[in-house]
């Protein structure tokens, strides 16, 4: 399911009006995931603090929406312009897939929650193709 | 048996009262009609589904997205025992319409969105949990009987 440019030029779009938001949807995104999906805690157990707004998930998230930022940008071949990333998931991080979709979940909701007006079903419909590529690129080096 | 707090039951019970199920039921189903195309093939008999805007003016599919809801208000008023109120639910889509049991988490996942963006703020971090929780109770259930 790649990207068609129609998907491309909609992820954009919504991109440049939510990015400017990006550090509190990062934090929303994060802190959401581990609420709603408490198993995707089990890879922060070395953290002190998983709640809700802690410092901790504000950092992480804000990292995490630099990273989709820079799938953003490099929509075009995310294979490589993910590549350090998928590393580091691949090698370092080891995080299983199937996670992957529910944090796509948890950052559409908060896109929803925060921009419903410009998250229109066809702005859904190409996100959550993004995200899946995204994710698909972050999985890339895994085997 | 699924344990509830009283922050989810009260949760569930009032979100659910201050959704117009005749809105929020056909903007669910058009979502993930628009959103996952394939859950299409169930839908053979409705009609005109061939963009986004013929999807949205179509009363059939209109018409279900109100079914589903009133199907899901069945589950809210029995929290304690979803399973048994949905049995039969379970069969009917496993037996006769044939619905692959991943269809029903594309479908709660557009329900969710959708409630987040008609309560905004008001679905915090907790509420979005709890909503959560119970979908994840209800795609069980209604999964529960194909084998």
């Amino acid at each position: 399911m790649s990207l068609t440019p129609k998907d491309k030029a909609a992820v954009r779009d919504l991109w440049k009006k939510i990015s400017g938001a990006s550090d509190v949807i990062g934090a929303e995104t994060l802190g959401r995931l581990f609420a709603c999906y408490p198993q995707t805690k089990i890879y922060f157990s070395h953290w002190t603090d998983v709640s809700y707004g802690s410092p901790q998930v504000k950092k992480h998230g804000k990292t995490i929406l630099e990273g989709v930022g820079r799938a953003v940008a490099s929509m075009d071949d995310m294979n490589k312009g993910l590549l350090e990333l998928s590393e580091t998931h691949a090698f370092k991080l080891k995080i299983d897939p199937t996670n992957f979709k529910l944090m796509a979940q948890c950052l559409m909701v908060v896109i929803a929650i925060m921009f419903p007006k410009d998250f229109t079903e066809e702005a859904h419909l190409a996100t959550d193709k993004f995200l899946a590529n995204l994710a698909l690129a972050l999985s890339e080096k895994y085997r | 048996m699924v344990e509830w707090t009283d922050f989810e039951r009260t949760t569930i019970s009032s979100i659910f009262a201050s959704l117009d199920y005749n809105d929020v039921g056909p903007k669910a189903l058009c979502r993930c009609l628009i959103v996952y195309p394939w859950t299409q093939r169930y839908f053979g008999a409705y009609g005109n589904l061939y963009n986004p805007a013929a999807i949205k003016s179509n009363p059939l599919i209109a018409a279900h997205g109100v079914k589903v809801m009133h199907g899901l208000d069945r589950a809210v008023k029995n929290m304690d025992d979803i399973k048994a109120t949905y049995a039969e639910l379970s069969v009917l889509h496993s037996e006769k319409l044939h619905v692959d049991r991943d269809n029903f988490r594309l479908l709660a996942d557009c329900l969710t969105i959708v409630i987040a963006a008609k309560m905004g703020s008001a679905f915090t971090c907790e509420v979005q949990a709890a909503l959560q929780k119970f979908v994840a109770v209800v795609v069980s259930a209604l999964g529960r009987q194909y084998n």
